[in-house]
């Protein structure tokens, strides 16, 4: 089987996920005797391409074209169905990302094909290959099949695999081989215009992905800006439970429970709270909870994925700085 | 501006969930509006207001899906299409749009808006799919509309905090993010005029449509999950290390 990844980037820099499905690819290669082509497409992308080169996979393909410059889903779909179309590949795997959940499903159905989107994994049942992923909000598994024939499109989710077990190319570099594609500017429908970040306003807990969230066991508000830096660190908001407010430490939008804010983050990292039920109904829903407390009965341990039994003032330090260090890693 | 909204009904956030083969046990359980679907019909109610025109809520389901229609006529949509189909359930990414598609062919919609994505498959394809299946232009993770003179400007999310403005003309489909605006509930006066509002009910058959599935869903099960706390333990550095991989590669949340 020859499968194709279809890496990412923007403006220069790679869309990590890139690497986790181009090493799901070579497991998936490993384990059904496959070959790895990995493609990147845009404009003056050879640095790119010679990237992937270095990696184990037996070829890449460097899709450039002036109209694929800036990311459109038209221009996207119009230059991958004619390389989908020349290379042949029988399974093409994706990075999960925004972008690719803007073009790949279009991508798959202008070839007549379906796409499994969003994969957390997948198992080699004697040839057939069996696509795993998230239903019902997390609440249940899927195995899911392709029917029909070749190729077959599949996304896989941020996380999924492992970008630092990617293989190297065993003898220095795979060959990078130019696609020529044709797209008409007539064809691109939509103009992208500027990229900007906004600078946050009121904060909505309820969106936020990643919590660091304080309880009594910060102590005094002098200690805050220790949990600020690990929120800082993690990419997260910090919130609180209520005595905290109460307090004046921190304002009361930032409240988690029954007289503040109910969330579901990915991830709500409990620190110093004990776990009171009025705390617990406003952060029950997320996905992973991590607490630290002092006290091995705190009830917050009873919903907790991970616990850790020790004192926050330690720990708050050492986590800012592990998670700093897998940044810059 | 004539708008058709896909509004589909999935189970209720809370409602426990039974699982029988490749889908759930529907008695029993109560059932809502696809939240991220509800974002899409107020941006649409919006719009309506702003520049005048309808707004048609389209779904596809079993009877049950009759409950949803009318809380979205009830909130001020003026007409809706019930695809009336049992086996929904079944159908895979494709297959859901193309029937769709054929019933928003039979419209002159200026605009098709969709959720992100849906709490009970979460395929999040059926929006970008329309868009090919309808040969219209399109976008995904909309935050902002604006329409001015025959086009729109769009604000897309990206991933990191970034955001992008996108000029796309009319008709168009979009894909609209969660949290775009502020849901309405619906007045009482809403909920009586829904009932003299026209609810078209179609099938797979009068809409032409059979569409061989290109994936199956095999079976579904609850994840191996152990809610059972897992302590970590060593020194402070080692203990950061231990959950940072964890949360990295285990839990996958970082």
């Amino acid at each position: 089987m020859k499968i194709l990844v279809i890496t990412e980037q923007r403006q220069g820099k790679w869309n990590n996920a890139s690497f986790e499905t181009l090493a799901a690819a070579q497991q998936i290669a490993k384990d059904t005797s496959s070959t790895v082509s990995a493609l990147v497409i845009g404009k003056g992308i050879a640095a790119f391409a010679d990237e992937l080169a270095a990696k184990n996979v037996a070829e890449v393909l460097k899709v450039e074209h002036d109209l694929l410059e800036a990311y459109t889903a038209d221009g996207y779909c119009a230059a991958l169905k004619q390389v989908v179309e020349s290379a042949k590949p029988e399974l093409v795997l994706f990075p999960h990302t925004y972008q690719v959940r803007d073009f790949a499903p279009k991508l798959a159905a202008m070839l007549g094909k379906g796409m499994i989107g969003d994969c957390i994994g997948y198992r080699n049942e004697g040839g057939k290959l069996v696509f795993v992923r998230q239903m019902f909000q997390g609440k249940t598994a899927a195995d899911v099949v392709f029917v029909g024939t070749a190729p077959w499109f599949a996304s896989f989710q941020s996380g999924a695999f492992r970008a630092d077990l990617l293989a190297a190319h065993p003898s220095g570099k795979a060959p990078v081989n130019a696609v020529s594609v044709t797209v008409d500017a007539e064809q691109i429908r939509t103009r992208p215009l500027d990229l900007f970040k906004e600078a946050k306003s009121a904060v909505d807990l309820t969106q936020a992905p990643l919590i660091v969230a304080i309880g009594r066991g910060i102590k005094a508000p002098e200690n805050i800006p220790q949990a600020e830096a690990l929120a800082k660190a993690l990419g997260g908001e910090i919130a609180a439970s209520r005595p905290i407010c109460d307090e004046g430490w921190l304002p009361m939008e930032r409240q988690i429970g029954s007289s503040g804010q109910t969330v579901a983050p990915k991830l709500y990292l409990a620190l110093g709270i004990s776990g009171a039920i009025q705390h617990v109904v406003g952060m029950k829903g997320a996905r992973t909870i991590v607490a630290i407390n002092k006290d091995a009965n705190a009830p917050i341990f009873e919903i907790a994925d991970y616990g850790v039994v020790g004192d926050i003032f330690e720990i708050m330090p050492a986590l800012t700085e592990a998670l700093e260090k897998t940044k810059t890693a | 501006m004539n708008i058709i909204v896909c509004i589909k009904q999935v189970p209720s956030k809370d409602a426990p969930l039974a699982i029988a083969g490749n889908w759930i046990k529907e008695s029993d359980i109560g059932f809502e509006m696809n939240e991220p679907d509800s974002y899409a019909l107020e941006e649409a109610l919006r719009l309506k207001e702003k520049h005048g025109g309808e707004v048609i809520a389209l779904s596809l389901g079993p009877e049950r899906v009759k409950q949803t229609i009318k809380e979205a006529l009830a909130k001020g949509a003026d007409r809706a299409i019930h695809i009336v189909d049992d086996h929904f359930a079944q159908l895979d990414p494709l297959g859901s749009a193309k029937t769709l598609a054929a019933a928003i062919q039979k419209e002159k919609a200026d605009l098709v808006l969709t959720g992100l994505q849906s709490d009970d498959h979460g395929f999040g394809q059926t929006g970008v799919l329309l868009a090919g299946l309808l040969n219209l232009p399109h976008a995904t993770i909309i935050m902002q509309i604006e329409v001015v003179d025959g086009k729109m400007k769009l604000k897309r999310e990206l991933e990191a905090g970034w955001f992008q403005h996108i000029e796309c003309p009319l008709p168009a489909v979009l894909s609209i993010q969660s949290g775009i605006n502020k849901v309405r509930y619906a007045t009482l006066k809403g909920i009586m005029a829904a009932k003299k509002k026209e609810i078209a009910a179609m099938t797979h058959e009068s809409l032409g449509v059979s569409a061989e599935p290109t994936q199956r869903i095999e079976k579904i099960y609850v994840p191996t999950k152990t809610k059972k706390t897992e302590f970590l333990t060593g020194t402070p550095k080692e203990v950061a290390t231990k959950l940072v991989e964890k949360l990295k590669f285990e839990a996958r949340v970082i």
